[in-house]
């Protein structure tokens, strides 16, 4: 039980630092891929929290397809940003 | 500065509303009287093994209409704010990167066992974690995946579009035909069909049906929320 606790604490500061990270990156899509790293952890901790339910959700919506679409958008603009060039 | 020191200020608050919560939290000894409730009467009332699949499906159910309802608004938003003009259609598809040789054969490989995981996840709602909306959002992530690796792959919209409105409307068919057989408060009871043996694949009435539709639904609306994103 404690060794559970051990790590979910740590699952959380791994999300803190990585939010932290998202804002701090100057590259955009390295900051894209941390907004999914804290998603992806919480998926995990939600699993610890036996709640397989939402941690599934969170897998698949949050660490995977939202943060496809986000790449996409930012392939959009950077191609509107070279043509305004 | 004005700048800065609002931010700071806007910070203490969040801290402290934050700490106030926090220290609020006790440990909990039982489930809470809602919560009893329908663990107790989930299993033996709709025969569903999976607690959840029976509160979402049933006993919430008019919640998860406004959920199918709202990623259907958002689905049909991104169709009409990014939707290509006819006449504007690029030609130069063709200078296209093509994607690398492992990722192609690793589609190949991989796409037909994501897609049956994702339909074992919504055929399974009942009994294991996961339902509609999971196994949904799978079966568009195997979508994707065809993007990736094929920059030229197109779906099929018009039967991505039956699919997904003939699911939507049997969804709403047999929530009705709950009310219509067992009166007003009974919108999406899965009981109007017969609930089987517990734990078995056919049993907890109309649940695998319902679920079955909001997968294809889920599936088929995120899959076009992907194509109309993709397209340039």
């Amino acid at each position: 039980m404690e060794l559970q606790h051990g790590i979910i604490i740590l699952m959380g500061l791994a999300m803190i630092l990585s939010s932290i990270l998202a804002m701090v990156i100057k590259d955009l899509i390295s900051s894209v891929i941390a907004v999914g790293v804290v998603s992806l952890f919480a998926s995990i901790i939600y699993l610890l929290l036996q709640a397989p339910d939402v941690a599934m959700t969170e897998a698949a919506i949050g660490a995977g397809l939202s943060t496809l679409i986000f790449l996409y958008a930012l392939h959009k603009t950077k191609d509107a940003e070279e043509e305004n060039d | 500065m004005i700048k800065k020191l609002f931010a700071a200020v806007l910070l203490v608050f969040m801290a402290v509303m934050l700490y106030q919560l926090y220290s609020n939290i006790t440990e909990k000894s039982g489930l809470s009287e809602v919560a009893r409730g329908y663990a107790e009467r989930g299993a033996s009332e709709l025969g569903t093994q999976n607690i959840v699949t029976s509160i979402v499906v049933t006993y919430r159910g008019l919640d998860t209409l406004g959920e199918v309802s709202v990623l259907f608004i958002a689905a049909t938003g991104v169709a009409v704010l990014l939707r290509r003009r006819k006449e504007d259609e690029p030609a130069v598809t063709s200078a296209k990167r093509q994607s690398s040789e492992i990722l192609q054969t690793g589609t190949r490989l991989l796409t037909p066992i994501i897609v049956m995981f994702g339909v074992y996840i919504f055929v399974n709602g009942h009994l294991s974690p996961g339902g509609g909306f999971q196994g949904g959002a799978v079966i568009a992530s195997a979508v994707l995946l065809l993007f990736l690796s094929d920059t030229n792959y197109k779906i099929n919209h018009g039967l991505f579009n039956i699919i997904e409105s003939f699911s939507g409307a049997f969804y709403v068919l047999i929530g009705i035909l709950g009310i219509l057989l067992f009166g007003a408060n009974h919108f999406l009871d899965n009981r109007i069909l017969p609930l089987g043996d517990f734990g078995t694949i056919l049993s907890a009435g109309a649940i695998p049906v319902i679920y079955s539709l909001v997968g294809l639904k889920v599936g088929t609306e995120l899959a076009s929320i992907i194509d109309n994103m993709k397209k340039d």
